[in-house]
């Protein structure tokens, strides 16, 4: 086992670790201020739903970014070739 | 374990290989063709259930279009409710057994974005000429057509990262649950990836109209903000 292969496959983890991380904790700040609004405001539910769906996938993709990064140093790194 | 940045050559036609996606997409696009013209073949001033449950499609989709942009939805309706019934029809074409979607491939994904990418010019150039879609990327002043122009491809780019990304790792995953512990358990992250191909393919079809409609508006003639309200009849 070299060393090149060896860090590819540690910093594949740290990347879906510490990727999912920031993400977690903005969606759960968004859900939270999505919620607080529909209770106080019932009827814009589903104006507000619709919009947080749209932008829970925006932060979403910052974490799929990580996992895209930590598949192609596992599956396609360049570096290996 | 199979990468999932490779794909798999089915046959080869002529020099051109043939993956399995590219199979499931002509599959889908097959089934959903026909089965648009066979359900739309004999349509009545008295609806059926089957003519009534398509306008409820239809006017579902209209109702999504005008409440998320405001814009009149004639003209998007056709492409906008295309891209949407693929993208869904391919995500959830992994409940058929031995199918994976082809949205779980990154060709399928760039072949998408790049069909917004066109439709964005085509459709801000068909609002206002040539001149007002290229204003448009002076937006609110000069200073930003550098980052106008980066834009407009980043997200594209990321539009495309995100559908492949969450379609490809329901499909790993389930396939690494699969590989560890094979019956039943897979069953609820299989559900799981129904409501995020739902979602995903919700949020492709929103995100295409925002980008239109933001192009259409920037770069049409200023009369046209005279009346903002769509009225029915453009419908």
């Amino acid at each position: 086992m070299d060393y090149l292969r060896l860090a590819s496959i540690v910093c594949a983890a740290f990347a879906v670790a510490f990727g999912a991380l920031g993400p977690a904790l903005a969606e759960g700040r968004a859900v939270a201020a999505a919620m607080d609004a529909i209770a106080r405001q019932p009827d814009a539910a589903n104006t507000i739903s619709r919009t947080l769906f749209v932008g829970l996938a925006m932060i979403e993709t910052t974490a799929i970014y990580c996992l895209v990064i930590a598949l192609l140093l596992l599956f396609a790194n360049p570096l290996l070739a | 374990m199979n990468s999932p940045l490779s794909s798999t050559v089915l046959f080869q036609l002529g020099p051109v290989p043939v993956t399995q996606a590219i199979v499931t997409t002509w599959a889908i696009m097959a089934i959903l063709v026909i089965g648009a013209l066979a359900l739309t073949r004999r349509l009545d001033l008295r609806p059926t259930r089957r003519q009534a449950t398509l306008e409820w499609m239809v006017s579902v989709l209209d109702t999504q279009i005008v409440e998320t942009t405001g814009a009149a939805p004639g003209p998007y309706r056709g492409f906008i409710g295309t891209l949407f019934l693929f993208i869904l029809a391919a995500n959830w074409s992994s409940l058929v057994p031995g199918v994976e979607p082809p949205t779980a491939q990154l060709e399928t994904d760039a072949a998408l974005a790049v069909l917004v990418f066109l439709s964005v010019i085509w459709f801000g150039i068909r609002a206002g000429g040539v001149g007002g879609w290229l204003k448009s990327f002076a937006a609110p002043n000069p200073v930003m057509i550098p980052l106008n122009m980066l834009e407009s491809v980043t997200r594209v780019f990321s539009m495309f990262v995100r559908l492949f990304g969450n379609v490809m790792s329901g499909v790993f995953v389930i396939g690494i649950v699969a590989s560890l512990a094979g019956l039943l358990v897979p069953i609820p992250l299989m559900a799981l990836d129904l409501l995020t191909g739902l979602v995903q393919a919700y949020i492709f079809a929103v995100l295409a109209m925002v980008f239109i409609t933001a192009a259409v508006e920037e770069g049409a003639p200023k009369t046209a903000d005279a009346n903002p309200a769509p009225t029915p009849k453009d419908t």
